[in-house]
């Protein structure tokens, strides 16, 4: 973390109401994401990575939702609750955004050449003619073939990877400053995945945005971040560079996902090793660690103390009692082959 | 070499959309599946692998081709009767645990159901299999008369696994068993799949998306392109020497968790999308998007031929590995 951070997380705490109690979706998050770096945020269905990133954003809905606790500071200026820094809207202008589903941020009823050019004319005063005409130019940087005339056509007329393209087409229309993508290539098959993933890379470093990249792949993780934040149930249990959190994993959380999942090197005859279990009811999280019920190395003290952070490097920590100078265990380390 | 358990000749399934639309889900397939062995079949969404294993084991009537299964040939179109006949022969498992099992019944129901249809064992001897069908694969027998929905996707899984099984069958197609859940999780079904599958010498076509997955499990793997059959082999030869364009696109694709790797990989980008599977065009179906485009391959689709030599089997359907 440096002292000006792009977007500085700290302590986030989010829960929601529901007819069956309060979830506790989000317990206590920190996290920072630096000018033009990709941070990665990988975790299993439900553990939080989506509320932690768009509670901050103003986009969870308030009630049932609740930030408890907590701060965000982008660029020098505190967002919570806020939807525009200086008077200029924050979402769609300083941020951009893209989603699983481009669904949920597209309007089927208008042309994507419209809908790309709307927020150049609202952030950005555009002229019409302006704005339609860098619609297209950005339609041409998302390398959708013949920009100019998929730009008068409406979504239905687009598959899956194309209105994906035009999302992102939208997200980066006003030049944001930050750039987060929620699972953006979970519903495409993997060709157009590999084209997608190499265009927000390529798109990136043109623009030198910061990238926050939500998923729950860990190769897509490898492919594109420098840095990795794990959440589980509703936690950050260890952050680090990529090549930490792969090669030198110190949570037993983040060491059972990379040993679950296949690899594949010629002649190495892997066995896969499951995580027992499930992750843990929302609704009443655990009082100690988050993880202790599934794992190998737990502790007695693991149950009823919930482990403080502990720095295993200048970039890495991990939350986990193995850490603590009194215990005489450390983290498993990888079966490197 | 031993007698195929189900072999798959010129298997066509299409689907008629309208008067003038027809659906190409499945054209001409042939590939034979050895006892006790695994074959996983790959390829993008809307190739056909499903369409092809409900063919197979009967969901879906034939268009064309035909299916043996133990050296006896499958109806052209299955009748509830067949599908009894057949049940403890073939089962299938299906992609989605949430939507897959009947919410209004117990999970001691669902399991159940298949044996009572048959009717050829008593009740309390059914009960009795139920519960340890329940705790073979990894639940409580006591979780009999509780609902799906109170079960988390892998656990609804297994009891998807369980309803299959329980009927004995020699061949089971798994269509996605495991792409609804999470890493964790995928990892405990696939164990308990290879489990059964050596305790019951049991037979697997297993179709996914997840290439390393396949790669893992799989003795052998093929490659379905636009409802073409377009390359099959061992799995680690498919894996690490596809020759298929397609294939080679497919598996330089497949993201690696290994930072090191993905930093060095270098893309052989294919351009644009999977194509429609109405009213296909003649020629190769991969024509369109292959880098290596040859003019012959617009005009007659590639055969399907073993490229491989003594006696080994390396079947490729392109047009680079003909006159070889
Ligand atoms: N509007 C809401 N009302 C009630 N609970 C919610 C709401 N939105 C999220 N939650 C709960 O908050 C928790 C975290 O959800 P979140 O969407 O952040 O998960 P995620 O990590 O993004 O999962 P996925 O990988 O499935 O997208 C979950 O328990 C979820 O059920
Ligand atoms: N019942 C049906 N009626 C019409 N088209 C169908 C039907 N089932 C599948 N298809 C079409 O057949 C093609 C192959 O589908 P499917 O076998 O489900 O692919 P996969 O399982 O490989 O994703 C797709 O284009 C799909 O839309
Ligand atoms: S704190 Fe204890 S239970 Fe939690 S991950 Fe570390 S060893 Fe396991
Ligand atoms: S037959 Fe031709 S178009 Fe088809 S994959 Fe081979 S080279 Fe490419
Ligand atoms: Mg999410
Ligand atoms: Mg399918």
């Amino acid at each position: 973390m440096t002292a000006n951070s792009l977007l500085q997380v700290s302590n986030l705490h989010v829960e929601f109401t529901t007819y069956g109690g309060i979830v506790h979706a989000v317990r206590g998050a920190d996290f920072h994401v630096e000018r033009g770096e990709t941070l990665a945020i990988v975790g299993e269905s439900g553990c939080g990575k989506s509320v932690a990133v768009q509670s901050v954003l103003g986009l969870i809905p308030i009630p049932p939702g609740r930030i408890t606790q907590g701060e965000a500071i982008l660029d020098g200026h505190q967002i919570l609750g806020h939807q525009t820094i200086e008077g200029k809207d924050i979402r769609g202008n300083r941020v951009g955004m893209i989603f699983q589903d481009p669904m949920t941020s597209l309007n089927p009823t208008m042309t994507i050449g419209n809908q790309i050019a709307e927020p150049l004319k609202l952030h950005r005063k555009m002229s019409g003619a302006q704005a339609k005409k860098r619609a297209i130019e950005l339609l041409e940087m998302t390398k959708i073939p013949e920009a100019a005339k998929r730009a008068s056509q409406y979504p239905f007329e687009f598959s899956g990877g194309m209105l994906q393209r035009a999302m992102i087409a939208m997200a980066i229309a006003c030049e944001p400053d930050l750039l987060i993508a929620d699972e953006p290539t979970t519903a495409l098959d993997v060709t157009i995945q590999a084209q997608i993933l190499e265009l927000i890379k390529d798109l990136q470093q043109e623009v030198g945005m910061g990238l926050i990249l939500i998923t729950h792949d860990l190769g897509v993780v490898a492919g594109v971040a420098d840095r990795v934040v794990v959440m589980y149930a509703g936690e950050i249990l260890e952050s680090g560079t990529a090549d930490e959190i792969f090669f030198a994993p110190s949570h037993p959380y983040t060491l059972g996902l990379l040993s679950a999942m296949p690899t594949n090197r010629r002649d190495v005859v892997q066995t896969l090793m499951p995580i027992p279990g499930s992750p843990p009811d929302l609704f009443s999280p655990p009082e100690g660690c988050g993880y202790a019920a599934r794992c190998p190395q737990a502790m007695e003290a693991c149950v009823a103390n919930r482990p403080t952070q502990f720095t295993v490097s200048d970039s890495h920590f991990s939350k986990c009692w193995l850490h603590h100078e009194a215990c005489e265990h450390r983290v498993l380390e990888v079966q490197q082959v | 070499m031993t007698e195929p358990l189900v072999q798959i000749h010129k298997l066509t399934k299409h689907f008629r959309l309208g008067i003038r639309d027809t659906v190409h889900a499945v054209d001409d397939v042939s590939f034979d599946i050895r006892p006790k062995e695994i074959v996983g079949l790959v390829g993008e969404s809307g190739s056909g692998k499903s369409t092809l294993g409900k063919t197979i084991i009967g969901l879906h009537a034939k268009t064309a081709g035909s299916v043996t299964f133990a050296g006896r040939r499958l109806p052209f179109r299955f009748s509830t009767s067949h599908f009894r006949k057949f049940a403890n022969r073939m089962q299938m498992i299906f992609q989605d645990p949430y939507s897959s099992l009947n919410p209004r019944m117990t999970v001691g129901e669902i399991i159940a159901e298949g044996p009572k249809l048959l009717g050829t064992k008593g009740r309390v001897k059914i009960k009795h299999e139920t519960r340890e069908w329940l705790e073979r694969v990894g639940l409580n027998a006591d979780h009999v008369s509780r609902y799906p929905h109170e079960f988390s996707g892998g656990q609804r899984q297994r009891i998807g696994i369980a309803r299959a099984l329980i009927l004995e069958p020699d061949f089971v197609i798994c269509d996605e068993p495991i792409s609804a859940l999470d890493v964790s999780v995928q990892a405990q079904v696939i164990n308990l799949l290879g489990e059964l599958k050596d305790s019951l010498g049991l037979t697997l076509l297993f179709i996914a998306h997840d290439l390393s997955m396949v790669r893992y499990v799989s003795d052998r793997i093929a490659v379905m392109y636009l409802g073409s059959l377009i390359e099959l082999g061992p799995a680690d030869e498919v894996f690490f020497n596809p020759k298929h364009p397609y294939t080679q696109v497919l598996i330089g694709s497949n993201p690696e968790p290994d930072p090191k790797f993905e930093r060095s990989r270098t893309f052989t980008k294919i351009q644009g999308e999977i194509p429609s599977p109405v009213n296909i065009k003649p020629g190769c179906r991969f024509a369109s998007r292959c880098p290596k485009v040859m003019d012959v391959c617009r005009k007659k689709a590639p055969e399907l031929r073993n490229i491989a030599a003594n006696g080994k089997e390396r079947l490729v359907a392109c047009y680079l590995y003909e006159d070889e």
